[in-house]
């Protein structure tokens, strides 16, 4: 399993993603973002940070650097992509996955561990973990707030597209929604960072059967 | 011979959170204004503004291409409204 993690400027967690999929034994490692091909890779992880600055808005210059046609591409070719944090951000700026994520409630900045719930299995970073399952995982964002209109909501809800939500809501996200997948499963983006909750001895192991679903399920077996 | 030339216009560029969409930062500059001594004000909306020279052969074309990179970069059309408005004429 080779696993590219890619790195705008201003990525700040591209080596704790790096780290935890080394600690899965996939073989990992990162991709600067002026990258037009991803040949290669089994799958990408865009980290946390804050890309280009995260001026204009997260996610909206970093959308337009080069590496993104070719994530366009591997997504559309059935690859899997994971957006963490800032890369979920990225992702809906991209519109590899529908919503925006909007600033905070309260609009402070949230540092702190989350309760999470698993909600469907139905994608790349869930596949072997069981609904209803709670998982404590920290989030750290000031723009976390999952926002969509209707249609979209009733699509993500009717085609089992929210993945993960939070028991106790910390930002005023829609109907709680931590993390959403697309129509394949295969690109997934939540605001929680699971690759900060792989050990114990840090807080919690919670992240680790998010991301060992990430490294070992192929997008194929994945049924809807 | 007609000849057209390209002229700077000032363009400004406003963004504003569409209609039903939450706005925290608005809200939260409303609650505070009564405790100021400023009664009366309401729907107050946090938005951004950009000011920008445009060089393009006419009004029209200046207000399109700031249009046209307002939707495409400037605003998130999933939850924001772009317009873009004509300020005063800088000479190229």
């Amino acid at each position: 399993m080779r696993v590219g993690v890619v790195v705008f400027p201003g990525s700040n967690c591209e080596y704790d993603a790096l780290a935890a999929m080394t600690s899965l034994g996939a073989d990992a490692e990162l991709v600067w973002h002026s990258t037009t091909e991803l040949e290669g890779f089994d799958a990408i992880i865009l980290p946390g940070g804050f890309a280009h600055g995260d001026y204009l808005r997260p996610g909206a210059l970093a959308r337009f650097s080069p590496v993104m046609e070719a994530v366009t591409r591997f997504a559309a070719d059935g690859g899997s992509v994971l957006g963490i944090c800032n890369g979920f951000q990225v992702l809906t700026e991209a519109g590899l996955l529908p919503g925006a994520l909007q600033k905070n409630r309260g609009l402070t900045f949230l540092c702190q561990p989350t309760t999470l719930v698993v909600s469907s299995t139905a994608s790349v970073l869930t596949s072997r973990a069981t609904v209803g399952r709670e998982l404590v995982i920290p989030i750290n964002h000031f723009s976390g707030s999952y926002t969509c209109d209707d249609a979209t909501y009733d699509e993500l809800v009717a085609n089992d597209r929210i993945v993960l939500t939070y028991k106790d809501n910390p930002n005023g996200s829609r109907a709680d929604i931590a993390g959403i997948a697309n129509e394949g499963g295969n690109v997934v983006g939540l605001m929680p960072h699971p690759e900060r909750a792989m050990s114990t001895l840090l807080g919690s192991e919670d992240g680790r059967i998010l991301l060992e679903s990430f490294v070992t399920a192929p997008v194929a077996s994945l049924v809807r | 011979m007609v000849r057209f030339f390209s002229v700077n216009y000032f363009v400004i560029v406003d963004v504003t959170l569409r209609s039903g969409i939450a706005d925290p930062e608005g809200a939260t500059i409303e609650r505070a204004l009564p405790a100021l001594g400023f009664t009366g004000v309401t729907d107050v909306k946090a938005g951004k503004s950009f000011r920008m020279n445009v060089e393009a052969e006419s009004e029209a074309g200046a207000l399109e291409k700031a249009s046209a990179l307002a939707e495409r970069l400037l605003s998130n059309p999933v939850i924001e409204d772009a317009s873009a408005r004509l300020g005063a004429i800088h000479a190229s």
